[in-house]
C-alpha cells in the first residue's frame, strides 16, 4: 500500500505572545513544528506500515525550510519526502493551496492520503476536503481510528455528540485528529538516514500541469483584507490584599449589583 | 458564477438525528442582518428525512425554505450532501452561503467550496456587509487566536463562510410567519455513496450544553486535584450555574472535552463567566471573552485572564471558593427574610 501524507509545518502557536505594548505578535524566536493533526496522522500511516507493510512519502507545501518538517517525518520512520516549493506558490489561500497540492499528488502513486484536520496557524481544515474534491476521491475527516480490512479501511468518524464507523474503499483521503494516537518520537538508527543520507525530492511550478492564474495570491478566491489584534478590553477591577471572606463579600456584592444572582 | 447573476443569504440548516441544531438558528438571524444590508432574502437549506420543524424555520429568519426530504439522505455522508447543496447552488445562484464550523459544516462546506470553486472562510467570528460594494467581510481568529483577519472574497459565488456555534444570536421570533416550503428533489444515485456507514453512535450526554449556560464555574489548572472540582461543582450549584473548563484539565482527562472552553473547545457568552485557576492563554480568551461578565480568581497577579476579567481576585481559589458559597448561602436567606 502505498500512502502519502501532507504534513505543514507551523509556528508552535502556543508559544506566540502579543507584545503587551503595542499589541502585535511576537514571532522571534517561536519554534517551527509539524502540525500536531497531521504528526497524528503519520503516527496512524506508520502503524499501518507496521503492521501491514506500506511504502510511506511525507509531501509539505512551503518554503524551503519546510525541508525540517520532512527530515523529522523521515527520522520518525517515513520512507521518502517530497518538498512542493516556488515562489509562484506563495499567498495562495485554501483552494488555491489545495488545488496545488492536488496536482502534485497526481503525479504520485497512491491508495490512501492523510492530511491532519487543521493546521494551527490556520484552524480552517478546509485544505484536506478540498483536495481531495480536486482529485475526485472520496475523503473523511474527523478521523479518531483507523483500521484495515482488506482492501477497505474502517474508520472512526468523531461528531461533537458521537461517532460514525465507516467502511471505505481505497483510494481515498482521510483527516486526523490528533486524539488519534500518540506520535513516536524520531528514531535513533533513523536520524542520522533522514538528516545525512536521505534525498528529498523537490516540486516546483515546472513540474506541475497548472497555469500561474491558478496559483498562489491570483489562484486564490478568498483576499485578505486586513489583520489586526483584538482590541484591549477596558480595564476591570482587581484586588490583591483581600482575605477570603472579603473576597467572598465583594464578589457577592457585585453580582447582586449586575442582576447575576 | 458571476457576482451580478447571484442573488440571496443562504443558510445550512445543519440536522442530527431529524433535529434541527442551534447554531443553524443562530445563523438564520444573522442571515437576516445581512440580507436587511442587501435587501435581499434569507433562504434556508434542509437536508435530511423527515427533519422535525422545518415549517418553523420561518419564524426564525426564513423567508424561503428548500427541503430535500429523502430516505438516502437520513445521516449526514459527504458526498451526497455536497451533491445536494451544488445543486441548490447551481439552481439559486446565492450571494452568500453560511454552514455552522462544525464536525458537518467544516466538511461539508470544504468539499462544496472545492466543487464549485469559490472562496470559504472558517470560523468567523463576525460578518458584516461592506457598505461601498456590498462584499460580505468575514472576520476570524488565525493564529490560535492571536490575531484577528477580515477575508473577503471579491470575484467568486457564493461567498462562502463558517460559523462557530454561540457565536451569532438567534433572531427575535416571528410567530406569525409561515411561508411555503420548497420541496428540492436530487437523485442520490449508487456512485455518490462513496462510503458505507457500518455503525452510528450517539453519546448523548444528559448534562446542559456549557453554550446553553448563563452562568458558567469554569476551572483551570490552578484547580489541581479532581477533588477540588467539587468544590467548583458546589459554588456552580450554589449560582445556577453550570460547570466548564480550560484545556489543560480536558487534556490531563479530569474533565470531558465536551465542556472545554476556548479555540479548540466550545465558544461560550454566558451572563456570568467565573474563571477559577484559568491563566487565561489567548486560545482560551477566545473562547469566553465576550461573556457579560467575567469574575477570575488567580494566584498569580500577572495572569491575562485579569486583563479581560471586570473583576479579578487575586488569591487561593481553594479558600476563596468555599468562603464564596457560604456568602451565597447566606445572601439566599437575607433575600426571602
Amino acid at each position: 500500500m502505498n500512502i502519502i501524507v501532507c504534513i505543514k509545518q507551523v509556528p508552535d502557536t502556543n508559544e506566540v505572545k502579543l507584545d503587551p505594548k503595542t499589541g502585535t505578535l511576537i514571532r522571534d524566536g517561536v519554534p517551527s513544528i509539524i502540525n500536531p493533526d497531521d504528526k497524528s496522522g503519520l503516527e496512524a500511516a506508520l502503524v499501518m506500515k507496521d503492521q501491514y507493510g506500506a511504502n510511506i512519502t511525507v509531501l509539505t507545501m512551503g518554503p524551503p525550510q519546510a525541508e525540517g518538517a520532512l527530515r523529522e517525518a523521515l527520522a520518525m520512520g517515513a520512507d521518502d519526502a517530497v518538498l512542493l516549493t516556488d515562489r509562484a506558490f506563495a499567498g495562495a489561500d485554501t483552494w488555491a493551496t489545495s488545488l496545488t497540492l492536488a496536482k502534485a499528488l497526481e503525479k504520485m502513486d497512491y491508495d490512501l492520503i492523510v492530511a491532519g484536520r487543521q493546521a494551527i496557524d490556520g484552524d480552517t481544515a478546509q485544505v484536506g476536503p478540498e483536495m481531495a474534491e480536486h482529485l475526485h476521491i472520496p475523503h473523511v475527516s474527523y478521523v479518531e481510528d483507523m483500521q484495515k480490512d482488506g482492501d477497505s479501511l474502517v474508520l472512526k468518524r468523531m461528531f461533537e455528540d458521537g461517532y460514525h464507523k465507516i467502511k471505505i474503499q481505497t483510494p481515498c483521503l482521510i483527516t486526523a485528529l490528533a486524539e488519534m494516537n500518540e506520535p513516536r518520537y524520531m528514531n535513533v538508527g533513523k536520524v542520522f538516514d533522514a538528516y545525512r543520507e536521505k534525498e528529498i525530492k523537490t516540486m516546483t511550478f515546472a513540474d506541475l500541469d497548472i497555469e500561474a492564474e491558478e496559483l498562489g495570491l491570483k489562484g486564490s478566491p478568498t483576499k485578505v483584507k486586513k489583520s489586526f489584534t483584538k482590541g484591549v478590553k477596558a480595564a476591570g477591577v482587581k484586588y490583591d490584599d483581600l482575605d477570603e471572606q472579603e473576597a467572598a463579600k465583594v464578589i457577592v456584592e457585585k453580582l447582586k449589583e449586575k442582576f447575576i444572582i | 458564477m458571476n457576482r451580478e447573476e447571484c442573488n440571496g443569504v443562504f443558510v445550512y440548516v445543519e440536522q442530527k438525528n431529524g433535529n434541527i441544531q442551534n447554531v443553524s438558528l443562530e445563523l438564520l438571524g444573522k442571515a437576516q442582518e445581512l440580507a436587511g444590508d442587501l435587501k435581499q432574502e434569507v433562504t434556508a437549506v434542509v437536508i435530511g428525512k423527515d427533519v422535525e420543524g422545518v415549517d418553523k424555520l420561518s419564524h426564525c429568519g426564513a423567508d424561503n425554505i428548500i427541503y430535500t426530504n429523502n430516505d438516502d439522505l437520513e445521516l449526514y455522508m459527504t458526498e451526497p450532501y455536497t451533491k445536494v447543496l451544488a445543486e441548490v447552488i447551481e439552481a439559486k445562484k446565492p450571494e452568500i452561503f453560511l454552514f455552522g464550523a462544525t464536525a458537518i459544516g467544516r466538511d461539508l462546506a470544504p468539499r462544496l467550496a472545492g466543487r464549485i470553486h469559490t472562496g470559504l472562510t472558517a470560523d468567523c467570528t463576525s460578518l458584516e456587509i461592506n457598505e461601498e460594494n456590498k462584499d460580505l467581510m468575514m472576520t476570524r481568529p488565525a493564529f490560535g487566536g492571536n490575531i484577528m483577519a477580515t477575508i473577503v472574497c471579491p470575484d467568486h459565488r457564493p461567498q462562502m463562510a463558517t460559523v462557530r456555534p454561540g457565536v451569532m444570536k438567534k433572531a427575535v421570533p416571528d410567530m406569525d410567519k409561515v411561508v411555503e416550503i420548497e420541496d428540492f428533489a436530487v437523485e442520490i444515485k449508487a456512485e455518490d455513496i462513496t462510503y458505507e456507514i457500518l455503525e452510528v453512535v450517539n453519546e448523548v450526554s444528559e448534562k446542559q450544553d456549557i453554550q446553553e449556560a448563563k452562568i458558567l464555574v469554569s476551572g483551570g489548572r490552578g484547580v489541581g486535584a479532581v477533588e477540588n472540582f467539587n468544590k467548583l461543582t458546589q459554588l456552580a450549584e450554589e449560582l445556577g450555574g453550570i460547570i466548564s473548563s480550560s484545556r489543560a484539565n480536558v487534556d490531563a482527562g479530569i474533565m470531558p472535552k465536551e465542556v472545554q472552553v476556548g479555540q479548540t473547545g466550545k465558544t461560550v457568552r454566558p451572563d456570568l463567566y467565573l474563571a477559577c485557576g484559568i491563566s487565561g492563554a489567548i486560545q482560551h480568551l477566545a473562547g469566553m471573552e465576550e461573556s457579560e461578565f467575567i469574575v477570575a480568581i488567580n494566584k498569580d497577579e500577572t495572569a491575562p485572564i485579569f486583563d479581560v476579567a471586570d473583576l479579578g481576585i487575586v488569591g487561593d481559589l481553594n479558600k476563596i471558593i468555599p468562603a464564596l458559597v457560604e456568602e451565597l448561602k447566606a445572601a439566599k436567606v437575607e433575600k426571602f427574610q
